[in-house]
């Protein structure tokens, strides 16, 4: 008798539990992000009226990007976007250290990150013997004409990450 | 000083009771908190209560994390946010509108269940009087969220109810404006509702309802025949196995047991309105929003307040507020208006009885008249004699029990 | 166990009682009750709730709207007048008189025929707004009184549109083309001027708001007050009351600005299955979890039922 009695007990137990998993999976959707939010992931910037040695700056994901269209004199790397013929470097401006946003000196030619003195070249590769691991980051992109779609993987983007170039 | 096993394993069963008590707690509150057998279904609605609490407390949670408490926002936070962006925001939404609405149905019943066996008095008025606090706060808790949503419903009703304060001929219009912080429900009125509802009230109810436990402790659960027996002794046989013999079953597995079952009809209820049915908990005149220049053409209350409004209606402005106060308190004076010193059900009552279902038949046409026009000439006079009736049962509540034969 | 479903049985009806009070019976009591007619217009309601001084001019009216209904239109030659419509109802539109003319590239689909043509003959009857009138030829579009009086020409015209223009519109193309010159519609994004594009500036976003409110005083201007954002009207009014308002919005709402649409049976249909899609959302993923929640909650109290008899079984 008693073991059919906890026999029973355990099979509602078990029983709630099911539902209790479908309750919790109703609950982690809820905090999943927005259709909104996730739909406003996408940018879209034009590069038609970049300035050399300028660095743009702009928003996506709520993040700041680094857009550069890069002086003549500046090392090629394959970490470049090419625009209509014209290079650029675009990257997420935030210092692969600990997250603070690096100031581009035109003048140097470089980032440079108030924290901790990270410094970075207009590849976006970061100096040695510093603080900062590794390169600015470079977030999916994908370029259509003179313009750059932010949050959409492209051919190029593929090519980068296949390539290791960034993460 | 307790005695501590050195060598008691951290976090095993002895170690723990060492310190907790666990034991002893489990006995108390469970396996030998001793409930009468003989019972029904009815005695299961403080469990389903105290489930739907729960319930109402987890949607909440979920609504809370995205609902903005702001005059331009909430409407849309609710009805757009909620109901369209967030994952399931609409199950939260139905589970608190239709849970808000069916735990005073249950509130209802239960109230009704202690008044028909008499579970009021002899050794249990403070589980009255704890019970009706409970309500006084479940109905603040339940307006406060009304408030919530901000639509048409919302803030006519957060302006009727808070012109109640100016007191009639008293004409406490500083006070009205004080509880508003506006001189209409605006945004401070909405922030300190939202303050109420989200904060106050559930913590101040968790404390009520750990009391009204507690005071069941002591008195005991009351049985369908008001009979009177010695728990200890009842206790006693059961532990030994004469389980039969007994009058009593423990709280756990054996009452849990039967509660388990009714939750389960219960919220088979409770689901099929959350799906199929939530129209009548969420007021379609709600899913207008505010609007403070356009009274909508009719205005009521949910309708578990229906009754008491009923009786504010039909009297004069000052009559109508003192009748309406005095509904509020008067099944607080329960326990000490019945004279008989009998607990039995109301059948064995004779003209308790009698009392009993004229009351029950009164509060609910009440309700009804309570959500029709205030226009129609008939439906206004059973509101009034209904009202009146009211009051007649009370001042006769006394007479009639004082007379009632001793059983 | 009867004793209980006895004390079963008196719950229930005292519960079903109290439902039956506070929601079929109050509501009935509470909604004057008005009888639909499935999307026809034959005037008939218009001339009965009409006073007696107009009772005879609409009986006349809807009388010869009946005579040009019973012609035989020609489609091609209507298309010559129809170009006259395209004068006002073209696309880019600006406001004329009050709103924006409506697109009338499905309107041999979702208007009724009778309804046409009685709204080229006299807009402003067809529609049930005459009373705002002295002279209906002040209506927005009472112009077309003038300008296509033959009633073989209105019922080529009207042959036209229900030849030309009567493909299948979707949801959203129904009720922008009936309702949103005058509704907006928040929750789709959507105003009196259309979709509201995504601005990456301020400066335009600001620039396209003052537009709106421009539009929207021009509306107001022309309909007393601003007509409400339709977004959650799907759940602010019973299913009943759409249908009924719609057909007729003076019959809910007398004296009302509102005119009357003209919408027939399927194009209603296409503007209610929009309205639910913005205004209830989440009526698919309500449908789809219902069965499964209240399946589970059967199977839960059946369980708790064998585990409660088991636990019982030796107590009595």
């Amino acid at each position: 008798m008693s073991s059919r009695r906890d026999f029973m007990g355990m099979a509602l137990g078990g029983f709630t539990a099911l539902g209790g998993i479908g309750a919790l999976y109703a609950m982690k959707r809820s905090w999943d992000p927005l259709p909104s939010v996730k739909a406003a992931g996408f940018t879209t910037v034009d590069l038609a009226s970049a300035v050399e040695n300028e660095l743009v700056v702009e928003k996506w994901r709520g993040k700041p990007i680094f857009i550069l269209k890069k002086p003549k004199d500046a090392e090629s790397n394959d970490r470049d976007l090419i625009v209509e013929g014209e290079r650029f470097h675009m990257s997420i401006g935030l210092c692969t250290h600990l997250g603070c946003i690096p100031a581009y000196k035109a003048d140097d030619k470089k980032f440079f990150c108030a924290c901790h003195g990270g410094e970075f070249d207009t590849s976006g590769i970061n100096l040695p013997n510093l603080p900062p691991p590794s390169p600015l980051e470079i977030p999916p992109f994908k370029i259509d004409g003179t313009k750059l779609v932010l949050g959409e993987a492209g051919p190029e983007y593929k090519k980068m990450l296949d390539a290791g170039l960034t993460v | 000083m307790a005695h501590f096993d050195e060598n008691a394993k951290p976090f095993s069963a002895q170690w723990l009771d060492e310190r907790l008590a666990i034991s002893t707690v489990r006995k108390v509150l469970a396996f030998e908190y001793w409930i009468p057998k003989n019972i029904n279904f009815l005695w299961a609605m403080g469990m389903v209560l105290a489930a739907t609490f729960g319930i109402l407390v987890v949607s909440g949670i979920f609504l809370l994390m995205y609902y903005q408490p702001g005059v331009d926002t909430a409407f849309d936070s609710v009805n757009y946010l909620i109901m369209t962006e967030v994952g399931y925001g609409w199950l939260w939404r139905h589970v608190h509108g239709v849970g808000a609405s069916l735990v005073f149905l249950i509130i209802y019943i239960h109230m009704f269940t202690g008044i028909y066996y008499g579970s009021y008095k002899r050794g249990r008025e403070m589980i009255w009087l704890s019970g009706m606090l409970l309500f006084v706060l479940f109905s603040a808790e339940a307006f406060s969220g009304y408030m919530l949503p901000w639509g048409q419903m919302s803030y006519w009703a957060g302006m009727v109810i808070t012109n109640l304060f100016s007191g009639g001929s008293l004409e406490a219009y500083g006070l009205v404006e004080w509880i508003r912080g506006d001189y209409v429900p605006g945004q401070a009125f909405l922030t300190r509702f939202f303050m109420l509802h989200v904060f106050l009230l559930p913590l101040v109810i968790i404390g009520g309802i750990v009391f009204h436990f507690a005071t069941l402790r002591l008195p005991h659960v009351n049985n369908q025949d008001g009979e009177d027996f010695d728990f200890e002794e009842a206790a006693e046989l059961y532990k030994a196995g004469k389980v039969k013999e007994s009058k009593v079953i423990p709280f756990q597995p054996v009452f849990l047991s039967k509660d388990v079952f009714v939750m389960g009809i219960y919220f088979i209820l409770f689901f099929y309105l959350v799906f199929y049915n939530f129209d009548f908990a969420m007021d379609p005149v709600n899913f207008d929003p505010a609007d403070g220049l356009k009274t909508p053409a009719h205005i009521y209350p949910e309708w578990y307040f229906l009754w008491s409004y009923e009786i504010l209606r039909p009297f004069s402005k000052d009559l109508g507020l003192i009748a309406f106060g005095i509904a509020q308190v008067i099944f607080l004076a329960l326990p000490f208006l019945d004279r008989s010193p009998n607990v039995a059900p109301a059948s064995k009552r004779g003209l308790f009885h009698i009392w009993f279902w004229l009351m029950l038949i009164d509060v609910l046409v009440l309700t009804f008249m309570g959500k029709l026009p205030p226009t129609d000439a008939t439906f206004a006079f059973i509101g009034l004699v209904s009202a009146v009736l009211f009051f007649v049962l009370w001042i006769a509540l006394p007479f009639i029990t004082k007379i009632e034969k001793k059983l | 166990m009867n004793k209980e479903l006895k004390i079963f049985g008196v719950v229930a009806f005292f519960t079903l009682l109290l439902y039956w009070g506070v929601e079929p019976f109050a509501h009935s009591q509470m909604h004057k009750h008005v009888e639909g007619h499935g999307f026809t217009y034959d005037g008939t309601a218009d001339i009965a709730e009409a006073s007696a001084e107009k009772k005879e001019a609409k009986t006349a009216f809807w009388a010869d709207v009946k005579k040009i209904a019973a012609l035989e239109g020609d489609a091609v030659a209507g298309e010559a007048t129809f170009g006259m419509c395209m004068g006002c109802h073209m696309d880019g539109a600006g406001n004329m008189g009050g709103v924006i003319p409506p697109s009338l590239d499905h309107a041999g689909a979702i208007y009724d025929k009778n309804y046409l043509i009685a709204l080229i003959k006299d807009p402003a009857m067809a529609s049930n707004v005459d009373h705002k009138y002295a002279d209906t030829m002040m209506h927005p579009m009472g112009s077309i009184k003038t300008m296509v009086t033959e009633p073989q020409d209105i019922a080529n015209v009207v042959a036209y549109l229900k030849a030309n223009k009567s493909a299948e519109p979707t949801a959203k193309e129904a009720f922008s083309e009936a309702c949103a010159r005058c509704h907006a519609m928040r929750y789709d994004k959507a105003t009196q001027l259309g979709d509201t594009p995504t601005f990456k500036y301020k400066k335009d976003e600001l620039a396209h708001e003052i537009k709106v409110i421009e539009e929207q005083d021009a509306v107001k201007a022309y309909m007393g007050k601003l007509p409400p954002d339709l977004s959650m009207i799907i759940r602010a009014r019973s299913h009943h009351f759409m249908e009924t308002f719609v057909e007729n919005p003076q019959s809910q709402l007398a004296g009302t600005s509102m005119p009357r649409v003209g919408l027939n049976e399927a194009g209603y249909e296409k503007v209610e299955e929009y309205l639910s899609d913005i205004g209830d959302p989440s009526k698919p993923a309500r449908e789809i979890a219902g069965p499964w929640v209240i399946g589970f909650m059967i199977l839960f109290t059946i369980l708790a039922y064998l585990w409660k008899s088991s636990l019982w079984r030796d107590l009595h």
